[in-house]
């Protein structure tokens, strides 16, 4: 079953990500609520999705980057905890996910009854990106093909299959779980690979999960 | 370069695994587009530095590219000078007979300039006001280098006339975007691995161009790169010196130098010698941009870099540094902050004592020192590469040019 070729095979995608400045700056949590209500939602995006192309080695306080401002450049611990553990895959779109993150800084600012300001820190800038899709070349038909090959591309690749997939294009599952289901025929490894959260860990525990658990599978093929 | 224009294969063990096949696969996409680059020089400064690495690596991967300066012979220098300061926020005033001459100046330019290229990007002031001759065919960028996060409103506002009639502007990081209705797009500028000022150099290749320089290595080093202007700091980082000194023998090399039409630099540059006159570990040297080996030889023989300037567009020394797996200390003053991580990859501080405490921190703890150093090897080779910004010159030409 694992060793069945795939009719369609999986081509792996990289991607360059080109980073775009929107000229808004907030210095205190009125300011980053009342842009976060106006800018595109490419920005929120950005700031919530791929920060996990730009941290890969020294990833920040908190996977997103209004709960590392909020924490680290305003010194507001309690704003940065309850912003760092909103989980973008827990929203149907990227508009319901900013709804939570303005309805929480309303709600914070409005129980302490002051706004914080950085004092001594950065503001907070607000970007997007455009994420120029590039094929690898890579292109894979069986399960231990695509293990192999999965561990020796750029976490770029993991990025653009797994959270741009979903973030952005809205796909309902990752591509790598999408593609084990429909071309390998295995759902019950697809549905594992496809409740991976990437948001606490981060590109490589994902890459690495999901490594194991085709070794798994593989190991039990006849 | 002295040795052989490096490929862009020779990248491929000092860059991130599976960038250099990326790059090739998104140049496939910008293939025989033509690009030009404007710069004000072709020989002087962090510009020159850069596209003396970018271009040829351009064309090698298939975009046809080409690089003109507006200012050859060096003549508008001076000019050119005046008005970097008021972007980066001096508060002397430019009078009006600068602004009359830039305009002369960029009218002479344009009609001299030639056009068909499917993307031109002029670099910091001098050719900005080339866009007022532009074509209709063809993007037009404005990649600025310098730190205009607080520029002076007058010498902004002049020159802002000039980049709102452009496609798109560039800047080294997001403090610096400014209020435009065009693109501003963020491209942190990179160093070259392979070129003289960062290839490896071996031991002996060091202590023979110390020896030459007149730099014994009998104690731990403490250098400094940069012009001598006060954005810069040096007499600030001869201060933090002598209160490393107190604990610490060692010994303070600070490269620089002044050009002789900015009368502030060479009076700084007379307060330094002066200091330097009465202590024999304080050296002083003035070397020409061309001895990029010096500074190669000098950072690698150097035990701590400081960069402690108050106002930087990006500060590639940094970086330099950090790649030759160096303690860092710098100024926090824009792109610093973004290449230091504070803590992990070297210390950014705020004032001298800031900078004595570190230093001093630092010559006690060698392996705080190698710490800090190899996370700082590891983060440029990440993202202040020539690799990467190819990746993004490749990535600006196929959004600006579908």
């Amino acid at each position: 079953m694992t060793e069945r070729a795939a009719r369609t095979p999986f081509h792996f995608l990289g991607c360059w990500e080109l980073r775009e400045m929107l000229g808004r700056r907030a210095y205190d949590e009125r300011e980053l609520l009342e842009h976060l209500e106006e800018v595109p939602v490419d920005s929120i995006y950005f700031h919530t999705h791929s920060c996990f192309l730009r941290e890969r080695n020294f990833p920040g306080t908190y996977p997103n980057d209004f709960a590392t401002w909020a924490a680290i450049q305003v010194r507001d611990r309690v704003l940065g905890e309850k912003l760092g553990i909103v989980d973008p895959q827990d929203f149907a779109d990227l508009e319901s996910l900013r709804t939570e993150v303005v309805s929480l800084i309303d709600d914070h600012v409005s129980q302490i009854g002051s706004v914080p300001r950085v004092m001594f820190g950065e503001p907070f800038y607000f970007m997007q990106s455009r994420v120029l899709e590039i094929p690898t070349g890579i292109k894979v038909r069986t399960l231990r093909e695509f293990r192999d090959a999965l561990a020796r591309v750029d976490a770029a690749v993991v990025y653009l299959h797994v959270i741009e997939a979903r973030g952005r294009k809205g796909r309902r599952r990752n591509d790598f779980a999408a593609w084990i289901d429909e071309q390998l025929g295995l759902p019950e490894l697809a549905g594992v690979v496809s409740r991976l959260n990437p948001f606490p860990f981060g590109l490589e525990r994902v890459r690495a999960r999901i490594i194991a658990l085709c070794d798994t599978a593989l190991e039990g093929a006849p | 370069m002295t040795s052989a224009q490096p490929t862009l294969e020779d990248y491929r063990p000092l860059a991130p695994a599976g960038t250099i096949d990326i790059l090739r696969r998104l140049s496939e996409r910008v293939r025989r587009r033509r690009l030009l680059n404007v710069s004000a020089s072709r020989e002087i400064g962090g510009v020159a530095e850069i596209l003396r690495g970018l271009v040829p690596l351009l064309e090698e991967v298939g975009v046809e590219s080409t690089w003109e300066s507006v200012d050859t012979e060096g003549t508008a220098a001076s000019m050119g000078v005046r008005l970097h300061h008021a972007l980066q926020g001096d508060e002397e005033r430019v009078p009006e007979d600068v602004f009359e001459e830039f305009r002369t100046f960029t009218r002479a330019r344009a009609a001299a300039l030639e056009d068909g290229a499917d993307m031109v990007v002029t670099h910091d002031v001098l050719p900005v006001g080339l866009v007022e001759s532009r074509p209709q065919e063809g993007a037009w960028v404005w990649r600025c280098h310098l730190d205009v996060s607080r520029p002076q409103r007058r010498a902004w506002t002049f020159l802002r006339q000039y980049v709102v009639k452009y496609d798109a502007a560039v800047f080294s990081l997001p403090a610096f975007a400014q209020r435009l209705p065009i693109p501003q797009f963020m491209l942190t500028p990179a160093i070259d691995p392979l070129g003289d000022k960062n290839r490896e150099l071996s031991a002996r290749e060091v202590d023979t161009i110390l020896a030459r320089l007149g730099i014994p290595q009998d104690k731990p080093i403490l250098l400094q790169v940069g012009r001598f202007d006060r954005f810069k700091d040096p007499l600030g980082v001869i201060e933090a010196y002598r209160l490393v000194k107190r604990q610490h023998d060692c010994r303070l090399v600070l490269v620089g130098g002044a050009e002789s039409d900015d009368p502030e630099g060479v009076e700084l540059s007379a307060d330094v010698r002066e200091a330097a006159s009465r202590d024999a570990d304080l050296h002083v040297l003035e070397l020409a941009p061309t001895e990029r080996l010096e500074v190669n030889a000098l950072q690698r023989a150097a035990t701590i870099v400081l960069q402690k300037s108050t106002r930087e567009g990006f500060g590639l020394g940094v970086a330099e540094a950090m790649w030759k797996s160096k303690p860092v200390i710098g100024g926090f003053a824009g792109g610093i902050t973004a290449q230091i991580m504070y803590g992990i990859t070297g210390y950014t501080v705020n004032s001298v004592e800031g900078a004595a405490f570190r230093a001093r921190q630092l010559l006690a703890d060698p392996e705080l020192r190698a710490r800090l150093g190899a996370a700082a090897r590891e983060h440029v080779r990440q993202n202040f590469l020539l690799t990467r910004h190819l990746g993004d010159m490749l990535a600006l030409l196929a959004t600006l040019t579908r």
